[in-house]
């Protein structure tokens, strides 16, 4: 078997920047001394005139994006998932969402996947925090491919977007036709017993998960819900209806994050079994990203099991 | 400055300030102290400082204005209305279910308003962007941003300041409305932003001091700023909390709280008295 290409959706999205720049000569993208591990720095290089270091003051480069976005700039803002959505909050929430401005948030290194930094690094509360500022859009892709689109798809939206980009390699799974579009989840693979809703790297695991469940004579389908505000009511209700129990999968403490939006559509609409594999409402810890995930249950063997759980849970 | 402009500045002053106080009076609640502090401020700058069209106020080379203590939004709210953007007849709606008019500025529904602030400290932020949005886009635009004094006290004001000066803003005026009260008291008694011109001129700002309620001092100042190349001017106004009603002059509880009927009755017969003498003389 050869090996899977894997690429980091902190890289797909420097890449994408320099290849929006291009074409969209308004783009300015800021920084808060983190264009080496955000991969802005790559944009930096190719266009320097249109690349604003605002040094390590989050709040501050927030809320110039807001101003710069008024006078007609499509500003993308980076950081850390940490300080993007965490120490700045409230600029996002004041200076960009309320007034509904034209600033999409690059924050990369989310999640216990930052590994070695641990817990005061590995934001897992961003998805919670962005989720409850009214007009926010919410993008968390998978692998290059979706990240690369995600980028030009928040471009191409009038408001704010939060982007949710990682620190680890992770496998190429989508070619450049893959059905990438805001606010619509993708069926990755069909079955009938159990549904597998992921979002980030947990994509990947769910595949794996759906292969080892198919082995058991368990059919899983599998979505990527790379959009998780606003979410895809339509694919959700269909799969409750279709396979009567759902099992969420995501890097993010389990309050807030892509298993509360699922279960809320679900409470509402077609009541099934929701179990939800995240971040146990726990802080993370340092070590390799590669061993914290399983550590933390992010991987496929926990979807695998969850699965299981949610068709025993059907009645 | 001429009788006849300085006559104008005040009259538009003076309108503002009753805007201040039918505003705050219908509302029930707002802040007048500070509105009432930095009406001369707007005045000058509405009327005569900034290139703006209130026909249409999304003019993209229009100079731009970012009311950083956004609890002052009754004075704003009075400039603008004065000066054309909207009806005077709003001013009474402000904080009411309905109206345009939010208690704090609101940039997608108030012609003229610039920026959404009220949370302090952002809008100088935002300000600056607006002014780096200028540069790279080679408009001559300026940025004008009024900063209370306690607003000094967020941190974020001195990550903007630094910011402003490092990529030399120079088309950035920020004014700091000194009355030297904040909710809670004086500035000494709550945590002391003093002094305030050495911090600015530290941070690399050229910095103005003037007594905030003379228009020739004003004048003077917004000129001297327009000539400074490669760092944003930092003008700070000494300033009198609740100027031109005599019983809201320099005292704190009028920072947050609303006429009552005698108390507007009481400040609107002294401002239109006000109105009607600086008017004199005019045919």
């Amino acid at each position: 078997m050869s090996e899977v290409k894997k690429i980091a959706t902190r890289d797909s999205y420097g890449a994408a920047l320099v290849e929006l720049g291009k074409s969209n000569p308004d783009l300015v993208v800021l920084d808060a001394d983190l264009s080496a591990a955000t991969k802005t720095g790559i944009f930096k290089k190719a266009f320097p005139d249109r690349f604003i270091n605002a040094g390590i003051a989050e709040g501050n480069m927030m809320s110039v994006a807001a101003g710069l976005a008024t006078t007609g700039k499509t500003v993308f803002a980076s950081s850390f998932a940490m300080f993007a959505a965490g120490r700045a909050f409230e600029q996002v929430r004041n200076s960009i969402g309320y007034p509904h401005l034209n600033v999409k948030i690059g924050a990369t290194h989310a999640g216990i996947s930052v590994g070695e930094d641990g817990a005061t690094h590995q934001c897992c509360e961003d998805i919670a925090l962005m989720r409850s500022i009214p007009g926010m859009t919410i993008l968390n892709p998978a692998d290059d491919t979706e990240a690369r689109k995600a980028v030009f798809a928040a471009a191409a939206l009038d408001g704010p977007v939060y982007l949710r980009l990682g620190r680890l390699a992770v496998p190429v799974l989508f070619d450049k036709d893959y059905p990438f579009a805001v606010g619509k989840g993708v069926q990755l693979v069909a079955g009938n017993d159990v549904t597998i809703v992921a979002t980030g790297l947990l994509v990947a695991e769910a595949l794996i998960a759906a292969e080892q469940l198919k082995n058991e004579g368990i059919s899983a389908r599998v979505i990527d819900m790379a959009t998780i505000k606003p979410i895809d009511r339509d694919i959700l209700v269909a799969a409750a209806g279709e396979t009567g129990a759902i099992v969420t999968a995501e890097e993010h403490n389990v309050i807030g994050g892509l298993g509360s939006a699922v279960t809320e559509v679900i409470c509402e609409t077609v009541p099934v079994p929701v179990l939800r594999v995240g971040v146990m409402d726990t802080f993370g810890k340092s070590g390799p990203a590669k061993e914290l995930l399983p550590l933390f249950g992010l991987c496929a063997a926990n979807i695998a099991a969850k699965a299981k759980d949610a068709i025993r849970a059907k009645h | 400055m001429d009788a006849a402009t300085k006559k104008q500045l005040e009259i538009a002053a003076t309108r503002i300030r009753m805007a201040v106080i039918e505003g705050t009076y219908h509302a029930k609640s707002g802040h007048p102290g500070g509105s009432l502090s930095i009406a001369d401020t707007l005045s000058y700058l509405y009327f005569s400082e900034m290139r703006i069209r209130p026909e249409q106020p999304d003019w993209e080379d229009r100079d731009r204005f970012v009311l950083s203590k956004g609890h002052a939004a009754p004075a704003l709210y009075g400039a603008l209305a004065v000066r054309g953007f909207f009806s005077e007849e709003l001013i009474p709606t402000l904080r009411h279910i309905g109206s345009v008019l939010q208690g704090h500025p609101d940039m997608k529904h108030i012609p003229g308003v610039d920026m959404s602030t009220g949370s302090l400290g952002q809008g100088v932020s935002a300000a600056a962007g607006m002014a780096l949005g200028a540069k790279l886009s080679d408009k001559a635009f300026r940025v004008y941003t009024i900063l209370g004094d306690g607003e000094l006290e967020e941190g974020q004001v001195w990550e903007a300041a630094m910011f402003a000066a490092h990529k030399k803003l120079d088309n950035l005026c920020v004014i700091v409305d000194n009355n030297d009260l904040q909710i809670d008291g004086s500035l000494d008694e709550v945590n002391s932003p003093y002094p305030i011109p050495e911090k600015f001129a530290a941070f690399g700002f050229h910095v103005i001091e003037i007594p905030a309620h003379d228009f020739d001092r004003i004048e003077a100042a917004f000129a001297e700023a327009r000539q400074v190349k490669g760092r944003p001017t930092a003008i700070i106004q000494k300033s009198i909390k609740g100027k031109g009603v005599d019983f809201m002059e320099n005292q704190v509880g009028w920072h947050g709280k609303a006429p009552n009927d005698e108390e507007y009755a009481k400040a609107m017969t002294a401002l239109r008295a006000t109105l009607a003498a600086v008017s004199e003389g005019e045919v």
